[in-house]
Parts: structure tokens; C-alpha cells; sequence
């Protein structure tokens, strides 16, 4: 791994790292373990991006400790943060186009129907 | 050292994740679920490729992610626009 950053970087580099993983993980339990599709939508599209937030960003540190300036990690990062919005939005419209089965609770001043 | 552990630990998280996520791929009632599934699937395997370039000290598997991401997105629109048009170009 070349010459070791000193401590404080290593301190934050893990941090980042460890977060990352444990979002990604929390993301994809949460996805399967969630009893329907809207709240199943609700899981990965939030806590997976910030796990791939906090890997990326841990290795645009690393690259940063050993001298140089990552790119690639800044355009990664943008990407996903912009397009998983979209991905989301677009998979709850064919959900509700299919009327996909929801367990929410319906409000209760409203008729029922 | 610290840092190697840690890129041992976010890889272990990272590939446990991409298991749930084609257990979702395989049991989803919905084909919005299954969809959903390979979406986080390959933002999992996009992170997953970054962690493995960091390990390795390579700048190869970057541009590997950047495309993980770019064709993940591209096919989670197209699918998602033939679940809910039945047609993906009209």
C-alpha cells in the first residue's frame, strides 16, 4: 500500500469505510426484510447511497494521503447521487401503475373506499 | 493495518448485501421488487469494485465502477419504463 498516512487520516479512512459498509448492509436487510414494495423502495435508495457515499469518500482520502487527487471516486459519487433519485421515482411509478400492494394504514379522515 | 481491516470489513458488508440482494432478485412478488433488487444490486457491485481498487492500489477497476454505474442506471430506466408503458421507446 506505498507509505502509510499518519494516523489521524487512517482514524477518518476507517470511519468512512465502516460506515459505508454498515449503511450498505442496513440498505439490503432492509430490503428484504420490509413487508411491501413502498417501504421495501424506502431502504436501499437512501441507505445504500450514503454507503457508497462513505466508501468513495473513504477512498478519495486514501488517494489523497498517497498525493494525488481522485477523479474518478468525485464522478462516481455524483453520478450515483444524482441518478438514484430518478431510479426511485421511476420504479414507484410502475409500482403504483401496477397498484403493487400496500400495507400503509389509510388516513383516517378520509372516506374509506 | 487499520485500514486494511477495515477494507476487509466494508467488503464482507458489501458482498453480504449484494447476497440479500438476489435473495430479493429471486423471492420479489413484484417485477417492481426484482427490478428495485438489481438496482441496489449494482450500486452494491459499483462500491464493491471501488473497495477492491483500493486493496489492490490500481487505478483499473475505476473505470470498471463508473460503467457499473452508468449501465445500472441506463437498464433500471428501461426496465422500469417497460413495467409501467409495457414498451420501452414509443
Amino acid at each position: 500500500m506505498g507509505n502509510e498516512p499518519n494516523l489521524l487520516w487512517q482514524a477518518l479512512i476507517v470511519a468512512m469505510l465502516v460506515v459505508g459498509g454498515g449503511f450498505a448492509l442496513v440498505g439490503a436487510i432492509g430490503m428484504v426484510r420490509f413487508p411491501d414494495f413502498f417501504m421495501r423502495l424506502h431502504a436501499p435508495t437512501k441507505a445504500t447511497t450514503l454507503g457508497v457515499g462513505g466508501v468513495l469518500l473513504a477512498s478519495l482520502l486514501l488517494k489523497w494521503t498517497q498525493g494525488s487527487f481522485g477523479m474518478h471516486e468525485l464522478l462516481i459519487t455524483l453520478f450515483v447521487f444524482v441518478t438514484a433519485p430518478v431510479s426511485a421515482s421511476l420504479l414507484a411509478k410502475a409500482a403504483l401503475h401496477r397498484r403493487a400492494p400496500s400495507k400503509a394504514p389509510v388516513p383516517p379522515d378520509q372516506p374509506e373506499r | 493495518m487499520w485500514v486494511e481491516w477495515a477494507l476487509w470489513f466494508a467488503g464482507g458488508a458489501l458482498g453480504l448485501s449484494m447476497l440479500l440482494c438476489a435473495l430479493r432478485l429471486v423471492r420479489g412478488p413484484e417485477p417492481a421488487d426484482r427490478v428495485l433488487a438489481l438496482d441496489t444490486l449494482y450500486v452494491n457491485a459499483a462500491a464493491l469494485a471501488v473497495v477492491l481498487d483500493m486493496v489492490h492500489g490500481g487505478q483499473l477497476l475505476f473505470e470498471a465502477a463508473l460503467l457499473i454505474a452508468l449501465l445500472g442506471f441506463v437498464s433500471t430506466v428501461a426496465l422500469s419504463r417497460y413495467i409501467s408503458r409495457g414498451d420501452v421507446i414509443e
